[in-house]
């Protein structure tokens, strides 16, 4: 769910890569935006009837919900509350569905000065969080823990991701580290902790693949001083903020033209850090701290001027996909037969020769009399047309005995 | 959380332990400064400037029992205080470096209000001050294994008489010592002395006290000459379960022997000084 998002995309390209996952159905009220090979797109208005019903339908065993924290700006495809999760949990509860995965945000935890340095799974919601989509992240997480509660049988997963680094993301903190000088507040240097965009579709992508109930935190190792951020990026850390009187003087600057985004203030004060090591017990691996994450956040500012123009953006065409999937004039290497197996790396017309002629024995036979014609119509190979013939004989003759 | 690393027969508590403990995030040799929010230079700019100044000339710092204070595992040390506690801590943690034989870096614990001083709180953050909230303390005492100095006197709203200088207030922060039970790290009980001199909060001065009772306090401390003395650690794995509270008459007990100890090493070396100043 959520497929349209940076989240659900890159999921089900990552996804999409392990045999062993059958059916993949990605969901979404907008188009996707990532180029999906087997991923079977549906687009619909958040309605749990009829989500249930795809989920029966295809008899999927998995809900991966990535909407409930966007971060994209500007919104797009489906937005998550309490009600609305309340709905989706009924859907899955009615579907049979044995997993749920959410993908939350430390958020969750909020930002003050009683915090601990190290926010672990069991630590709830210090006060009330001050800004709507923290106040939905708690209702949200409410809904998924009480859903768990009832149903003990079921493996519920809540990944809660710190402030996450990546190309393709527009978040409150990248905006603010996107500019020629990072603002701060006057005496506070607030630690900051992120995590990279490929950790975190890994870590969706795990628990995808592994049973591991309950809450995680996803998060880099290492937690970053602002002002460490800023060296790294090699940007002047501008401490224009008056500690006392903040919110005030941050609006005024918003209406004089300085990009401050006023839901971060708090966390420009305190910061926070998370305690990833619960997730690490799961078996799976970081591939990147915060350090170097933001290193690569570095690289991409800078390429960033030179990529803006002239970048063929992915647009998707329902009725483009739906042909390349399922019509049966498109040819994937094995035949139509195989093609809701393992992905391939193309279509037929990819393949040399001597591969085809490594692949033909393999093939069913309705599948290889359909290559005949194919290959008899179009580049007509004497070799590949020779095979394929020899095949057929030696079926027949075993199938007549 | 996951089984993963169950054997059969091994205790789960024990073996969940370990994992939290390997699990930590590696060092990271690039960063000068921790997670915790330590950073060493600025540490170390202070360290040889002032606290340098501080501890050899102007305070002279004499230490006792340094080695009481383990070389390897954590430890939680706890201190009496008098008005300034930043001094103190500042030399404390000079002591350890200088005279111990593995100088390790130690971590004060700091009320929550200090991270909501603009500047000051950050420059003791990046000195190694610590929000006093028990995860941290647990984090750094039992899966980290670092030194945390707690001075668990109780505050008060209105400050200390000098007339009653040196003698403790009631440790009432027993929760802070149960960290350490919980942790099952030992307690290093430290006797400060020449903190009470040297850092004299002025508002205890009888008639400025009347006046107000906002806590007014010297720049620079005035220089008494200090004497530490590390103290017996105070082992604590004996007590209660493991990984349990002990029960509460058992905490109390101990804090007040903890008490006693340092009021009683105090006295001692109030009795055998003979100058303030001097020594």
């Amino acid at each position: 769910m959520g497929v349209a998002s940076v989240w659900g995309g890159r999921l089900a390209a990552q996804l999409e890569q392990d045999p062993a996952l059958e059916t993949i159905v990605g969901i979404d009220t907008s188009d996707p935006r990532h180029e999906l090979e087997r991923t079977e797109f549906v687009r619909t208005e958040s309605d749990p009837s009829l989500i249930a019903r795809i989920i029966r339908a295809a008899e999927l065993d998995t809900i991966i919900d990535t909407t409930a924290v966007r971060d994209t700006q500007p919104d797009r495809g489906l937005r998550m509350d309490g009600t609305a999760m309340r709905e989706l949990l009924a859907a899955a509860e009615s579907a049979g569905v044995r997993k749920l995965v959410i993908k939350s945000s430390a958020e969750y935890y909020g930002s003050g000065r009683d915090a601990p340095a190290f926010f672990t799974e069991d630590m709830s919601a210090g006060e009330e969080p001050r800004s709507r989509a923290g106040r939905d992240l708690v209702e949200v997480e409410q809904a998924v823990a009480d859903f768990a509660g009832h149903h003990p049988e079921l493996v519920v997963t809540v990944l809660r991701c710190a402030l996450p680094v990546g190309s393709a993301l527009r978040t409150p903190h990248l905006s603010l580290l996107g500019l020629p000088a990072v603002p701060a507040i006057l005496g506070f240097d607030p630690r900051w902790q992120f995590v990279h965009e490929d950790d975190v579709v890994g870590a969706l992508a795990h628990a995808a693949a592994v049973d591991m109930a309950g809450a995680y935190n996803v998060a880099a190792d290492g937690v970053l001083a602002l002002s460490e951020v800023a060296g790294l990026l090699g940007k002047p850390l501008l401490p224009v903020l008056p500690p006392w009187g903040t919110l005030f003087a941050a609006a005024r600057m918003r209406r004089l033209g300085l990009p401050v985004p006023l839901g971060l203030l708090r966390e420009l004060r305190y910061g926070r850090g998370l305690d990833n090591r619960r997730l690490k017990t799961t078996g799976y691996t970081l591939r990147y701290t915060s350090r170097e994450a933001i290193l690569k956040l570095l690289a991409q500012q800078r390429l960033r001027p030179l990529l803006e123009r002239g970048e063929d953006e992915y647009r998707f065409e329902s009725e483009v996909e739906a042909f390349l999937r399922h019509s049966p004039s498109v040819e994937l290497p094995g035949g139509p037969a195989s093609r809701l197996g393992p992905p391939g790396a193309g279509g037929y017309s990819a393949l040399q020769e001597n591969e085809l002629l490594a692949v033909i024995p393999s093939l069913e036979t309705e599948a290889m009399q359909r290559l005949r014609e194919h290959e008899a119509a179009g580049p007509a190979r004497p070799a590949v047309l020779q095979e394929i013939d020899h095949q057929l004989e030696l079926r027949d003759s075993f199938g007549s005995g | 959380m996951a089984d993963s690393s169950r054997t059969d027969g091994s205790d789960p508590g024990v073996t969940a332990e370990l994992t939290r403990r390997e699990h930590l995030p590696g060092l990271e040799p690039e960063r000068q400064i921790t997670d915790w929010g330590r950073s060493e230079r600025v540490d170390r700019l202070v360290d040889s400037t002032l606290s340098h100044f501080l501890y050899h000339y102007w305070l002279r710092v004499e230490v006792e029992g340094v080695e009481n204070v383990p070389s390897q595992t954590g430890a939680l040390l706890v201190a009496n205080r008098a008005g300034q506690v930043r001094v103190d801590a500042a030399m404390v943690g000079k002591a350890l470096r200088e005279e111990h034989r593995m100088p390790r870096p130690l971590h004060v614990a700091a009320p929550p209000a200090l991270s909501d001083v603009p500047g000051l709180g950050m420059l003791a953050t990046k000195l190694g001050a610590v929000t006093e909230h028990p995860a941290n303390l647990h984090r750094l005492l039992h899966d980290e294994g670092q030194l945390v100095l707690v001075f668990p006197e109780a505050r008060q709203d209105r400050v200390k008489p000098l007339s009653s200088r040196y003698r403790l207030r009631s440790f009432d922060r027993l929760e802070i010592i149960s960290l350490a039970i919980q942790a099952r790290v030992p307690i290093v009980p430290v006797a400060v002395l020449g903190s009470e001199e040297a850092t004299p909060a002025l508002s205890s001065w009888g008639p400025l006290a009347r006046l107000t009772p906002l806590r007014l306090g010297l720049r620079l401390p005035l220089p008494a000459r200090f004497r530490l003395r590390f103290l017996q650690p105070v082992r604590t794995d004996r007590l209660g379960e493991s990984g349990e509270l002990p029960p509460w008459s058992e905490l109390s007990e101990l804090t007040q022997d903890l008490r006693a100890l340092i009021q009683e090493n105090l006295y001692e070396m109030v009795a055998a000084r003979r100058s303030v100043w001097l020594g």
